[in-house]
C-alpha cells in the first residue's frame, strides 16, 4: 500500500483542540512523536518513554494558558478583529492588509491597527512607510534573517499581544504569513477568548494558489474561525497602452469566485494587477489617496464595503460612497 | 543514505512567498533534463505543495519499497533524444484529499523534512533540486542542519534565490541571503522572476511589479545574477492544461524572433500527447532557461567560480 498521512486529520483536530499552554523549559529537542510539551498527555505519551525531558514534561503544570486572559483583557478596547489569511505566498495578503486599514481609517472616527505575524518576512512596515512595529521594527538590521523554529516564534506572537499597549481601537487587522502552521495556531489559540470577527482570505486566480488556499479555508473550518469571504487578487491585467485585458494568472478551474461557491463561502470581489498598487507599497503609500480614479482602486472599495457587510456593519459607515 | 548517490544538490530558496520558487524549480529541472542530466525534485513546502500540480501528478502516489520510499516518476531517460529522467517527491503525493489542510508545528515539520532527506531512494541522480516553502524557519533550519550532517563534501552545490523585482520582495529575499551567510550555503546566484508582461495584444512589455530589483540586489550582495525571466501566461497553460504554448508570429524573446519548432499550426487547443518536458521546448520561456541553467551547470560543475557572499 502507498505510504499516506492517515494519521494527519487527527492529529490536526488535536492540535487545535488543545488550548495553547505554557510551553515548560525543555532540556533536549522535542523528539519526532513529541505530543508536545504543552500537551495534556505531555511526558506520559508512549513516545516520551526515554526522552530527556519527560520528568519536566510530566510534572509541568497543566490547563490553559494563564496568559491568554491578559492578552484577553489587553484586546478588550479593540471592537473588531481580522485576520488576513492565505495558504499561499505572494498573492498580496500584506498589501490588501494595508489597503483595508487605510480605507477603514478613511472614516475619521475609525482607529486602525494592524499586527504583523509574518515573523520571517514582515512586509507591512514597508507598505506602511513606517520603516524603521513587527518583528521588523526590532531587528538591528533590516536585511537580517530571523532564523527562528515555532516555539520562538509562538512567543514573540504572544508577547505582541501581551505586551503591546493595544488601547481602544475600531479595528486590528492581524496578517499572517503564508501555510498552515505556528504562527496560525498561536494566533487563533490567543485571540479565541477575546473574539475574532472572522478571516478574509485572499488569493490570486490560478489553480496553483487556490490549491493552497483551499488547504487554509479546511484550517479555519477545523479551527473554527468565520471565513468572511474570499477576495481574488491580480485578477485581469488591463495593458496601459492598448488597454487589451489578459489574464496574467488565468483561472483555468474558475478562480477565486468558483472555490467560494464550491466551499460555500462569500466571495468579496475580484482586484485587477495594477502595477501602480506595488509601487505605492513600495513607497509606503495609500493607493486609494494616489489614484483615485483607477479601476482597482472601484474594485477595491467594493471588496472593503463587502468585508465590512460580512462583519455585520453597514456598509456606508465602514466606507462612505463617493 | 538515500543521497548517497546523488551528485549536485541544489535549492531554490526565496525568503518570499509566491514568487515563483516552485516554477523555477520545475523549469529548472526541465531544462537540466533537456540537457540530458538526471533531475530529482524534493518539494519541502510541506503546507503548500505546489509540484505535484505543476507536473500534473497530482493523483500519484508513493511506493513503499524495502528500505525506504519510491519518488514518483514524471519521465524517464530517453538517451536518443539526450533527456535524463525527471522524478519527484512531495508532501502532496502522501495526502489523502488534495484539499487537506496539514496543520503541523515545529517539531512535526521538522522531523518529515529529515525523513524526506534520508528515506527516498533517488537512485543515481545528477541534480537534486530541493524546492523549498517560503521564510527562515523550521523546514529551512532542518533542511540545512540535515545536509550539513549527511551530506557528502562539495555535495551541496548551493542555492539558487528566487525574488520578484519589487522592493517589498527583495527586502524578504535579502533575508534569505543573509540565512544563507549563516549556515554556510554558497549562493549560485539570483534569478529574477515575473519581470515583466508583453501585452499578447500590443506586444508593450509593462513592468507589472517593476524591474531590475533583482540585479540590484545581486550586485548587493556580490552575488551572480542568473537572468531575469518574464510571466508567460502560456506557460501556466501549459502546466495547467499541458496545452502546447503557441505565440502570435514575430514574439521576441530576449530580444530575438522566438521560432517554435513545430511551425505555425495553431491547434493548439487539441490534446498534444506528448510529455511535459519535449512541450516545454516550444515555450518562450525554455530559452530564457537554457541560459540560466548553462550558467547554473557552469557553476555547479566548477567550469566558473561561484562567488561567495563576502
Amino acid at each position: 500500500m502507498a505510504p499516506s498521512l492517515e494519521e494527519a486529520p487527527e492529529s490536526v483536530q488535536d492540535i487545535i483542540s488543545n488550548p495553547l499552554k505554557v510551553a515548560p523549559k525543555l532540556v533536549a529537542p522535542e523528539p519526532e512523536h513529541c505530543p508536545g510539551p504543552e500537551s495534556e498527555t505531555a511526558g506520559q505519551a508512549d513516545s516520551c518513554a526515554g526522552c530527556p525531558n519527560q520528568a519536566i514534561c510530566a510534572s509541568a503544570p497543566k490547563g490553559p494558558d494563564p496568559d491568554i486572559p491578559v492578552i484577553t483583557a489587553r484586546l478588550s478596547g479593540i471592537k473588531h478583529k481580522v485576520l488576513i489569511l492565505s495558504g499561499k505566498g505572494g498573492v498580496g495578503k500584506s498589501t490588501f492588509t494595508s489597503l483595508l486599514a487605510h480605507a477603514f481609517a478613511t472614516n475619521p472616527e475609525s482607529t486602525v491597527g494592524i499586527m504583523d505575524t509574518d515573523i520571517c518576512g514582515p512586509s507591512i512596515p514597508k507598505m506602511m512607510g513606517v520603516e524603521a512595529e513587527t518583528i521588523h521594527f526590532m531587528l538591528p538590521n533590516r536585511d537580517d534573517a530571523v532564523i527562528w523554529r515555532g516555539p520562538k516564534k509562538n512567543g514573540l506572537i504572544k508577547q505582541f499581544l501581551k505586551d503591546v499597549e493595544w488601547g481602544d481601537m475600531d479595528f486590528l487587522l492581524v496578517d499572517t504569513p503564508p501555510g498552515t502552521s505556528d504562527e496560525h495556531l498561536s494566533v487563533n489559540s490567543f485571540l479565541k477568548e477575546s473574539g475574532v470577527d472572522g478571516a478574509v482570505v485572499v488569493t490570486t486566480p490560478q489553480e496553483v494558489a487556490l490549491l493552497d488556499v483551499r488547504k487554509e479555508i479546511d484550517f479555519c473550518r477545523k479551527a473554527g474561525i468565520k471565513v468572511l469571504g474570499i477576495v481574488e487578487n491580480m485578477s485581469g491585467f488591463v495593458c496601459p497602452k492598448c488597454t487589451h485585458e489578459s489574464q496574467i494568472f488565468q483561472a483555468t478551474t474558475g478562480g477565486g469566485r468558483a472555490l467560494a461557491k464550491e466551499m460555500n463561502i462569500p466571495f468579496l470581489g475580484a482586484v485587477p494587477l495594477d502595477p501602480r498598487i506595488g509601487m505605492a507599497s513600495d513607497y509606503g503609500e495609500s493607493f486609494f489617496d494616489a489614484w483615485p480614479e483607477s479601476p482597482a482602486c472601484a474594485a477595491l472599495k467594493g471588496v472593503v464595503r463587502r468585508v465590512g457587510e460580512e462583519m455585520g456593519l453597514k456598509a456606508e459607515s465602514v466606507l462612505p460612497e463617493d | 543514505m538515500s543521497l548517497d548517490k546523488v551528485k549536485h544538490i541544489v535549492l531554490v530558496l526565496s525568503g518570499k512567498g509566491g514568487v515563483g520558487k516552485s516554477s523555477i524549480t520545475t523549469q529548472l529541472a526541465l531544462s537540466l533534463s533537456l540537457a540530458g542530466s538526471s533531475v530529482g525534485i524534493l518539494d519541502i513546502d510541506l503546507t503548500g505543495p505546489s509540484i505535484p500540480r505543476l507536473f500534473g501528478i497530482e493523483s500519484a502516489k508513493v511506493t513503499q519499497a524495502p528500505g525506504g520510499w519510491i519518488p514518483v516518476p514524471v519521465h524517464a531517460s530517453n538517451p536518443s533524444a539526450n533527456i535524463g529522467s525527471l522524478s519527484c517527491m512531495s508532501l502532496g503525493f502522501l495526502l489523502r484529499e488534495r484539499g487537506d489542510a496539514v496543520v503541523w508545528r515545529g517539531p512535526k515539520k521538522t522531523a518529515m523534512v529529515r525523513q524526506f532527506l534520508t528515506d527516498v531512494l533517488w537512485g543515481e541522480l545528477d541534480y537534486l533540486l530541493i524546492d523549498t516553502p517560503p521564510g527562515t524557519s523550521d523546514e529551512h533550519i532542518s533542511l540545512a542542519e540535515t545536509l550539513l550532517k549527511n551530506a557528502l563534501p562539495g555535495q551541496v552545490a548551493g542555492a539558487v534565490v528566487v525574488t520578484t523585482p519589487q522592493a517589498v520582495a527583495t527586502a524578504d529575499v535579502k533575508k534569505e541571503l543573509n540565512f544563507c551567510v549563516k549556515t554556510g550555503i554558497n549562493v549560485i546566484g539570483v534569478v529574477e522572476n515575473m519581470s515583466g508582461f508583453v501585452c499578447p495584444n500590443c506586444s508593450e512589455c509593462t513592468n507589472v511589479f517593476s524591474k531590475g530589483g533583482g540585479e540590484v540586489m545581486a550586485r548587493e550582495f556580490n552575488v551572480r545574477f542568473l537572468g531575469s525571466v518574464p510571466i508567460d501566461p502560456q506557460f501556466v497553460m501549459l502546466v495547467e492544461t499541458g496545452r502546447r504554448p503557441v505565440y502570435p508570429v514575430g514574439t521576441l524573446v530576449n530580444g530575438q524572433p522566438f521560432n517554435v519548432q513545430n511551425g505555425g499550426d495553431l491547434a493548439a487547443d487539441v490534446k498534444d500527447p506528448r510529455l511535459l518536458v519535449e512541450k516545454y521546448k516550444d515555450c518562450s520561456l525554455s530559452s530564457i532557461f537554457k541560459d540560466i541553467t548553462n550558467d547554473v551547470i557552469n557553476v555547479v560543475e566548477g567550469r566558473v567560480v561561484g562567488t561567495a557572499i563576502a
